[in-house]
């Protein structure tokens, strides 16, 4: 049962084989208790992402402060999805910029209620070490983003709350949005909840609200560019994360989504993670 | 100028490993440079050395990969330049190697670097490459070292295969050369205990498997002790000098880490026979990290180690019975900034060592690190007092391209 987000990830789907907008409006039944209804969403748009097999994709991120001073971060991502709904996924991600980073490698074999196994790879002596990865609210190469933001989000992993329907956000307001509740039920999360505007057109998230510990809103996740791969999986390819306390901002992009690239469980080894590339 | 002939070798092998591909190759070229500044704190034992140093050392790598990233060329060399000291001012090729996975099998071939071990202090079985030592006293500079490697993913764990056909010599600094040993190593009589002497062809086997919130790992290495007995004797004019002597050795290792929530918890020791004597090794401790304290980005991270020699107290190891602590403190900011500060205490000797490294990032290319080594309290007795006068401060700029 997963809903895979961000990294390796990057993936909400979607199970209509044509390519028109219109195509996932086939209506989905949904029970009317706001509870079961909420994880009823979050369940289809998890559905709609099953049987992506693999992928691989590169991804950029550039971070402003309040000054507006930027700077740049540059990864590769593979993905390999665990059919087995008791596994999680597996994502290695290898670091090209900034430069002095550059071939650091972070291998993970997310799990569904236990901590995810994480092992990182340090290029300038060799070294293989598994790291904690109870570091859930840390900031991910300090942007606005936390490693949570990027893990492999199971629906199990959250409680959830149906708000309301309402229009979808800008680029797409002319649409229907669900908007749900979810509160995080694994350990050591920032947040006390998410609001996530899901649409109903192809149970894709096109915003997030993340409230911290004190439930104050922290930061906002707009959703853009969606494209459909395989004629089957949507990817948001634009992703920019705005820290309301800050001012700071992190955007996200992906690009050269591959999939079924015929990676296998050798490709996420911790033998792997020192040659990757 | 102390050059390798491997430098050649492994350039002519890298040509002709790429030639064979036939298609025309993508090679990413990627490197840095970076001065460095170095000040003592006192005078040093030597007249010939001095209380400040500068020195360039530069790194740059060739990578090409086909075959859908399943064969590689990776050539990278290292130089450095240093204002005093001759023995510091070195080429060595780091890395020149042919590699090749085909399912769940790994080949590699020519030049390469290897690490074993999970702890912090000390890298105890550490074992593959030699150590630069004129690059840092902390040793965890590395040598270049020619290799065949073989390894396997299996359900049952990941084995590895090294074979080891030429022995690399340790860096010592020279005799203006600082922190050094207050005697000079004379490396032109250096000494082996087998007649092949560089070319005995040493070997080594690992298995490692995670099991869980543990990784384990298990080690076997025949060969030339990449540590060398430093035994007393003279140069041609007379003068009292240390003559690196490596035995052959049998070593076998495990070096185990357990992961449980923000606690690690590692081991790692050998058992060790060489000319004739048996020994064990061993260190182990906890990394701890407090995460997003006081509801910062900043994470606060607490290292302790114990190092443990069952020979005791002797002038081969500083480390026999030694305490290390340590405090890493990172902001996760843009600039990754990071310090770590630690120290040192050795039981027997009651010698004490302290340790600060603060870095940052400057713009997108450059990053800085400033470094502190302190001594005192060091008596005669411990191996580390020809150290004890050379505290020192270093500033590092690397420009990465």
């Amino acid at each position: 049962m997963r809903i895979r987000f961000l990294i390796g990830s990057a993936a909400f789907a979607f199970a209509a084989a044509t390519m028109t907008l219109s195509a996932g409006a086939e209506p989905v039944a949904l029970p009317d208790e706001p509870e079961t209804k909420g994880r009823a969403i979050a369940e289809e748009t998890d559905r709609r992402n099953k049987g992506f097999g693999d992928t691989r994709a590169s991804m950029r991120m550039i971070l402003e402060n309040a000054y507006g001073e930027t700077s740049t971060r540059e990864l590769r991502s593979m993905t390999l999805e665990k059919p087995n709904p008791d596994e999680g996924d597996w994502t290695l991600n290898v670091f090209d910029r900034p430069r002095d980073v550059e071939g650091t490698a972070l291998l993970t074999h997310a799990r569904i209620l236990d901590p995810d196994d994480q092992w990182m790879y340090l290029p300038a002596v060799k070294r293989v070490k598994r790291i904690s990865s109870v570091n859930k609210s840390g900031p991910f190469m300090g942007s606005e983003f936390a490693f949570e933001d990027f893990s492999s989000t199971e629906v199990g992993k959250y409680s959830y709350k149906w708000l309301r329907d309402e229009a979808c956000p800008e680029p797409v307001a002319d649409r229907t949005c669900h908007v749900t509740e979810r509160f995080p039920l694994y350990e050591h999360s920032g947040y006390t909840r998410q609001i996530a505007w899901t649409d109903t057109t192809d149970y894709q998230p096109r915003k997030l609200e993340y409230y911290d510990r004190k439930n104050e809103l922290l930061k906002t996740l707009a959703l853009t560019d969606y494209n459909l791969h395989q004629e089957k999986f949507w990817r948001a390819h634009d992703l920019y994360m705005q820290n309301v306390v800050t001012g700071k901002s992190t955007r996200l992009t992906w690009e050269s989504y591959e999939f079924g690239t015929g990676l296998s469980q050798n490709d996420f080894s911790t033998n792997a993670l020192q040659r990757a590339r | 100028m102390r050059s390798t002939n491997l430098l050649a070798s492994a350039a002519a092998f890298a040509a002709l490993a790429t030639a064979a591909t036939a298609e025309p190759l993508d090679v990413r070229v990627r490197g840095y440079v970076e001065p460095e500044l170095q000040a003592f704190v006192e005078s040093g034992s030597q007249p010939e050395q001095r209380r400040w140093n500068a020195s360039v050392a530069a790194e740059v790598s060739f990578e090409s990969f086909w075959d859908n990233s399943n064969q590689w060329v990776i050539v990278k060399p290292f130089a450095r330049w240093d204002m005093r000291d001759g023995n510091r001012t070195h080429v060595d090729m780091r890395e020149a190697k042919y590699a090749r996975a085909i399912d769940n099998w790994e080949f590699r071939i020519g030049i390469d670097k290897v690490f074993w071990g999970v702890t912090e202090a000390v890298h105890l079985v550490d074992i593959i490459n030699q150590t630069d030592l004129v690059e840092s006293i902390d040793g965890e500079e590395k040598l270049g070292q020619p290799m065949v490697m073989v390894s396997t993913v299996q359900d049952f764990g990941t084995f590895t295969g090294y074979l080891l056909p030429y022995f690399r010599e340790r860096t010592f600094a020279s005799r203006s050369g600082r922190p050094s040993l207050d005697l000079p190593v004379d490396e032109t009589q250096t000494q082996y205990e087998s007649g092949a002497k560089q070319n005995h062809i040493d070997f080594a086997l690992r298995y490692a498997n995670t099991f869980d919130i543990w990784d384990v790992g298990l080690g076997y290495f025949q060969g030339t002790n990449r540590a060398p007995l430093l035994l007393p004797g003279l140069d041609a004019g007379g003068n009292l000098v240390l003559i690196p002597y490596y035995a052959q050795a049998k070593r076998i290792s495990t070096d185990i880490q357990a992961t449980s929530g923000a606690w690690l918890y590692k081991f790692e020791g050998f058992w060790q026979n060489q000319v004739g004597e048996q020994h064990l090794q061993a260190t182990g401790g906890i990394e701890y990290t407090f995460y997003s304290i006081f509801d910062t980005a900043s994470d606060v991270g607490l290292v302790a180690e114990y190092v443990w020699d069952d020979r005791g107290a002797n002038m081969q190891n500083p480390f026999a019975n030694d305490v290390f602590l340590a405090l890493r403190w990172t902001p996760n900011d843009a600039a990754s900034t990071a310090v770590l500060a630690g120290t040192t205490v050795d039981l027997d000797t009651q010698a004490l060592g302290f340790s600060i490294e603060a870095q940052r990032r400057f713009g997108e290319d450059y990053f800085v690190s400033l470094e502190g080594r302190f001594f005192a309290n060091v008596p005669r007795r411990d191996p580390l007092y020809s150290f004890s006068d050379d505290s020192f401060v270093q500033l590092r700029i690397a420009r990465y391209f």
